[in-house]
């Protein structure tokens, strides 16, 4: 375990110093007085490294991450997770622009609201599932062209919507979970709306307990309300676009 | 709607068999990978309308019995309406589609690598013969310092002391341009890979991943991050021995990319890890980057990933600011620019971006080399110029107006038999080359078309360095931008201007 004091440290000595440490053995690294240090956790591997973050990371936290832990207890900028293969990501607080992007494997849960384009070409592979919860909402071009993997967006703090304009453009695989059905208008016109079933809510519990209880929150109060469920109404959206010269 | 049942377009080609010649072998049954060909019962029928006159018939029927010719029954001949617009409207009309196609733009605009000449030395100063004097090819890509520090050993001799960035170290200034596995097949990628290995030189992922086979060819392939970011992980950015993050190509230059779910078989599954039989979209843009500074974020997020060991290439088309734009890459971070020019290669485009969109290398690469040295950050990055290198000729005179190295991607495919029929977005290439059909594939030999692409790329390499004999340089680095041993003919004064190199005379 170190501890690493970040202030006024340039990106590439704080990152030097985390690759060093896990180079010797290192599992656990706490964080203080981040103030806005790009790619922390860039490419590191290892499921049992956490990282404990105190103030703001800065852009692409946990870029081609593949494995550890990063929690932070605040707010984090843009690109957070960005080409994730595995790993979680825990943000106590708000998140920037295109959370996820790219993302193949691993979660991340953010307590409180995220910005634009949050899951963004998020896909799955064999038995890599991507997962992001939200708690709170979402900007506009929510899960575009997302192909894979799940998001949830919880939309607790009950605002009428719960994201914004062109929602799930291009979405042509992975499903989408909403504790709250939005207006409908703002659907694209390649995805379906249902109510989740049994075999959703039951597929969904583990992941909601395990935010719950990172978070500290009740359970019952994330899960208590009928959730929707929004899947693309093809694999192939584009499939009849073209013609061959 | 209706669908009418007649179209109006007839067949381009007819597949015509000299029956007297014919011995009834079938071969073109089997070769043909559009289905052209089938068996009558006593003879070989053609279905005129399939055949896109990609030659591997008539090169594999062993009685010389087939001839492809184009079908001599005109659409009426208008200067103004020429037969690809008719065509183009009818097939719209037809489908209700956006055209699409393989390779590089079909259209005949000026080629400015046929207007250029080389200079020759001639009594003033000697030329060399490189088969009996040294000629060295040998091209570094990466960022260069623009100092360097050197200290001085016991016995007197120099030490280098700055710190090198990384380079990519070729024997001879060529590379093999980014085509992705499933846009071409694995076969021709590990043509690629052999050839790129014998030659000391590198080959380019493209945007599809890196496969299980080509893991051990590392020291020569440059793996690509695009905005799909397919098969994109931490091990795979360190696997080669360079990262591009490709922006643009010059065959569609800002578009992305569409690889149609049904090519999205197992192994292309695994490799760009995604699931089988979705489509693979890359979006027009990175998301992560809207601006120099964001491409500057991606640039360095790859180094971390990389702990700075890796040269970052920047593959953009090349568009009308492209001297500004290569400006901000360079000063974003990128140790290479990959700069492709109009005319360049695709798996699939819209004919519309293809045949209208972007500008010719030649240009671009002159006013971009003109702009780095001009602001004093030439050394910053490497130049590769690309779209459509037809010979070792336009090679040295993009050389000679600014580039490090060139980048090969058509001329390859067509070593590997691809007669530029255009249709590699059917999947159906008879060549094996861009299909991905495993009975197609299997006929491409990686090793027989890896030893032509090494004779290929030796041939060019000794062509360039009796070139610099002529010039009497013995060094392709005495070359490099030196537009001084150009001269243009049948251009205008712009077009000299834009190129920087004076008219054939003075």
């Amino acid at each position: 375990m170190i501890t690493i004091d970040a202030n006024g440290m340039h990106y590439r000595d704080l990152n030097r110093l985390i690759r060093e440490g896990i180079g010797r053995g290192v599992k656990k690294f706490f964080l203080e007085n981040v103030n806005g240090q790009y790619y922390i956790g860039d490419g590191i591997k290892g499921d049992d490294i956490t990282i404990n973050i105190n103030g703001i990371p800065g852009n692409d936290l946990g870029v081609f991450m593949d494995g550890p832990t990063i929690a932070v207890n605040g707010n984090a900028q843009d690109n957070v997770g960005n080409t994730m293969n595995a790993g979680k990501i825990l943000i106590k607080g708000d998140a920037g622009d295109v959370v996820g992007y790219g993302m193949r494997g691993g979660r991340i849960y953010i307590l409180g609201n995220a910005g634009y384009r949050v899951g963004i070409h998020m896909k799955g592979y064999n038995e890599q599932l991507p997962v992001i919860i939200i708690g709170g909402k979402v900007g506009s071009f929510f899960a575009e062209y997302m192909a894979g993997g799940v998001i949830v967006l919880l939309g607790l703090n009950d605002t009428d919507d719960a994201a914004g304009d062109y929602f799930a453009a291009g979405m042509h695989g992975g499903v989408i979970y909403l504790r709250k059905k939005i207006d409908f208008s703002k659907y694209s016109k390649e995805v379906e709306l249902y109510e989740a079933d049994d075999n959703d809510m039951a597929f969904l519990k583990k992941y909601l307990l395990e935010y719950a209880d990172d978070f500290n929150i009740s359970f019952e109060d994330i899960a208590g309300k009928p959730f929707y469920k929004i899947v693309p109404s093809s694999a192939r959206p584009y499939a009849h676009l073209y013609t061959s010269a | 709607m209706i669908k009418s049942s007649f179209s109006n377009i007839q067949s381009e080609y007819l597949a015509l068999i000299d029956h007297t010649k014919c011995v009834r072998c079938k071969r073109c049954i089997q070769n043909c990978g559009w289905g052209t060909y089938s068996f009558g019962g006593d003879k070989i029928l053609s279905d005129h309308t399939k055949c896109v006159a990609c030659g591997r018939c008539y090169t594999y029927c062993p009685e010389g019995a087939i001839s492809i010719v184009k079908n001599p029954t005109v659409i009426r001949e208008n200067g103004n309406w020429k037969e690809n617009h008719i065509k183009s409207i009818w097939k719209q009309s037809e489908t209700g589609g956006i055209v699409i196609s393989g390779m590089g733009t079909t259209f005949k605009y000026k080629k400015y690598f046929d207007h250029i000449l080389l200079d020759a030395c001639q009594v003033t100063n000697p030329s060399i013969d490189p088969l009996r004097e040294p000629m060295e090819l040998k091209t570094y890509l990466g960022k260069k310092p623009s100092k360097i520090e050197l200290d001085f050993n016991e016995e007197g001799e120099p030490i280098l002391k700055t710190k090198m960035p990384p380079q990519i170290e070729l024997q001879t200034p060529f590379v093999f341009g980014a085509m992705s596995y499933g846009s071409i097949s694995l076969n021709a990628q590990k043509a690629m890979a052999l050839a790129a290995r014998a030659l000391g030189i590198v080959m380019n992922t493209g945007e599809g991943g890196l496969h299980d086979d080509l893991v051990p060819f590392g020291k020569n392939i440059i793996v690509q991050v695009a905005s799909g970011r397919f098969g994109v992980h931490r091990d795979y950015l360190n696997s080669g021995i360079a990262v591009e993050i490709k922006i643009g190509q010059g065959a569609k230059p800002g578009i992305g990319g569409h690889l149609p779910g049904e090519k999205i078989g197992l192994d292309i599954s695994r490799t760009r890890m995604i699931p089988i039989g979705t489509d693979a979209i890359s979006p027009a843009p990175h998301h992560d980057i809207y601006s120099i500074e964001d491409l500057r974020q991606l640039i360095f997020a790859i180094k971390e990933a990389t702990n700075y060991e890796k040269p970052v290439s920047v593959k953009v088309a090349a568009v009308h600011n492209i001297a500004a734009i290569v400006s901000g890459i360079v000063r974003a971070g990128a140790d290479i620019v990959y700069i492709d020019g109009y005319t360049g290669g695709t798996g699939a485009a819209p004919n519309i971006i293809k045949d209208h969109v972007g500008i010719p290398i030649e240009l671009a690469l002159a006013q971009v080399d003109e702009r780095l040295r001009e602001e004093g950050i030439r050394n910053e990055a490497s130049l590769i110029a690309a779209g459509s290198i037809r010979s070792s000729a336009d090679a040295v005179k993009a050389i000679a107006l600014g580039a490090d190295a060139v980048a090969i991607g058509t001329a390859a495919l067509i070593v590997m038999g691809c007669h530029v029929c255009g249709k590699c977005n059917t999947g159906n290439c008879s060549w094996g080359i861009t299909t991905q059909r495993p009975e197609l594939v299997r006929r491409l030999d990686p090793e027989v078309y890896g030893e032509r692409l090494y004779n290929l790329i030796s041939a060019w390499s000794h062509e360039i360095q009796e070139v610099l004999g002529a010039m009497g340089v013995n060094s392709i680095e005495s070359l490099r931008g030196s537009r001084e041993r150009l001269r243009g003919v049948e251009l205008t004064d712009a077009e000299l201007k834009v190129l920087g190199i004076k008219h054939a005379g003075l």
